[in-house]
């Protein structure tokens, strides 16, 4: 099993989870994030106070899947949250030990 | 066609009204509608401190510290009230004896004398009393502007009170209770000196007396609530209305040209910030507009009740103008931490307003004249001393409160404090539960 997290653009997020709900992934966490890679960020001017803005706002999705699917997956999330412009974002894959369904108990698997 | 009204029934009423105009020149009587307008125009200015400047100042700081701002606009206006009933009314707007150029005396302290029939002028002593306590509310309230995000609770109690005892309360007797300003013939409609330049100098003290906020200016300090700043802004434009047009104490032709041209000031200095702004850094920015509303208001302030529509007009553009280079230059050359830019606004707009005012009250320039036997040269020489006077006093006074209050009980909060925020350090609050 893996562990799928992905820097996205927050524009991208309705595009991405309707492709990994078409792919049948049936559980995802969301979570708003500030970040930077290469993007640059933007000024603002308060009464001739100038700041530069480092960190953008970007969306963290995360998803644990079956190996079986993992490269399905990352195709998926890749494409659909790609613009083309700086900023896109990057995907991270872990190994992931175990997973437990809590209602059930149920581990491994069936508990994805 | 015969008159409705017989002669004889018309001699009758003549009579009968005859005894009312014959008193109303012998001893004066109340006059119901500047009364309304001036228990108006009280409702009005509170209404610029709270929430007006309150909420203005509060979307300006931090969120770790949007409560401290509240609580201190807030506490200040609670404070004054009382202390304006007990002692400074007194000390403000009665005769001194003696010393009248300088102070009043005790005669209306605790109120004394003033009873609910009680008149000043033609309306009654309470609604001048709270009128004129408006007005020693908000200008210790501006000055919180300077010392924000770093002042101890405590500290600025104790600066609040004796300061508008000590500087308040003289400036106010020098310039409208009688006092030798008055008698120089200053022109200060409703607050140029008394208020904008007081509260600017105060704060520009203030503002050097405690030092910069920690991680000024290199740490980004964005306001973080500008659409609370705007809202508050807003409430200011309207409450000034009774600020100026109030001042003229009466509902007439003065009061309205005064809100005539108190508009045309807020609305020339609002575009002439945004144009200069839009100029110098490429987009012009809501923050600016508002600004230039508030040097616009400031300015005008002094002049509202004696200069005419095309002299507003000048006063306007004039102090879009300047407080926006100012409060450049303060911030961007000098790195002064005057937090709320109170001095680059109140204090130069004030001057400006101040000076201005011995030049546009001219007839020949649509402004009301000046009085018997002066001209331009000497009441703007006039104007000149007030804006002097009244820097070294509140400038010389506040400094020595400050340092005094320092000595005592310290200003400022610890640097951890600081960093923490505040609400929750002396308030035990947090402005936000989301």
């Amino acid at each position: 099993m893996k562990f799928i997290s992905a820097i996205i653009k927050p524009s991208k997020l309705e595009d991405v989870r309707q492709a990994l709900s078409n792919l049948g992934v049936q559980g995802i966490t969301v979570t708003e994030v500030k970040g930077f890679g290469r993007q640059k960020g933007h000024t603002e001017l308060y009464r001739g106070a100038e700041y530069v803005v480092d960190f953008l706002p970007k969306i963290k999705i995360e998803v644990a899947v079956d190996s079986s699917l993992v490269e399905h997956v990352i195709e998926t999330i890749a494409q659909s949250a790609k613009t083309g412009k700086i900023g896109d974002g990057k995907i991270f894959i872990y190994d992931l030990d175990q997973v437990v369904r809590i209602r059930t108990g149920e581990t491994g698997k069936h508990a994805l | 066609m015969t008159d409705f009204i017989p002669k004889r029934l018309f001699a009758t009423l003549l009579l009968l009204l005859t005894p009312s105009l014959v008193s109303a020149a012998d001893t004066p009587t109340l006059n119901m509608a500047n009364t309304a307008w001036m228990l108006t125009s009280s409702v009005l200015v509170l209404f610029m401190t709270i929430p007006g400047l309150a909420l203005f100042y509060a979307g300006l700081v931090r969120a770790k510290n949007v409560l401290s701002v509240l609580m201190q606009c807030f506490a200040i206006t609670c404070m004054v009230s009382i202390v304006w009933v007990l002692l400074a009314y007194s000390l403000a707007f009665t005769d001194g004896g003696a010393n009248n150029a300088w102070l009043g005396g005790l005669s209306r302290a605790l109120m004394a004398g003033v009873g609910v029939d009680t008149l000043k002028g033609d309306i009654p002593e309470t609604v001048f009393a709270m009128f004129q306590m408006t007005f020693a509310i908000i200008t210790p309230a501006l000055v919180v502007g300077a010392f924000a995000e770093r002042m101890k609770f405590s500290a600025m109690m104790l600066f609040s009170l004796f300061w508008l005892l000590l500087v308040y309360v003289p400036i106010c007797h020098w310039v409208w209770g009688d006092g030798w300003l008055q008698k120089m013939g200053v022109l200060d409609f409703a607050g140029g000196t008394v208020v904008h330049i007081n509260a600017g100098v105060a704060a520009l003290v203030a503002a050097l007396v405690l030092g910069r906020r920690k991680g000024f200016p290199g740490t980004a300090m964005p306001p973080h609530n500008l659409a609370m700043a705007v809202t508050g802004a807003c409430m200011l434009w309207v409450g000034w209305f009774g600020f100026n047009a109030g001042s003229a104490l009466a509902a007439n032709g003065t009061a309205g040209m005064t809100m005539l041209v108190t508009h045309i000031g807020a609305a020339a200095g609002s575009l002439t910030w945004m144009f200069c702004e839009w100029i110098r850094y490429g987009k012009p920015s809501v923050l600016g507009i508002v600004t230039g509303m508030v040097a616009g208001l400031g300015t005008i302030t002094p002049a509202s009740g004696f200069v005419g529509p095309l002299g507003a007009l000048v006063i306007g553009i004039s102090a879009g103008a300047v407080c926006f280079f100012a409060t450049n230059y303060m911030k961007r050359t000098l790195n002064v931490d005057d937090s709320l830019d109170v001095f680059p606004v109140h204090g130069v707009g004030g001057m400006i307003g101040t000076g201005l005012t011995g030049v546009f009250a001219a007839s020949a320039l649509g402004g009301v004249g000046f009085a018997e036997g002066v001209g331009m040269g000497q009441q703007v020489m006039t104007q000149l001393t007030a804006i002097l006077a009244t820097l070294v006093w509140s400038g010389g006074m506040s400094f020595l409160l400050l340092k005094v209050i320092d000595a005592m009980i310290g200003l400022r909060v610890t640097p951890e404090h600081e960093t923490e925020g505040l609400d929750t350090v002396l308030h035990n609050e947090s402005g936000y539960n989301l």
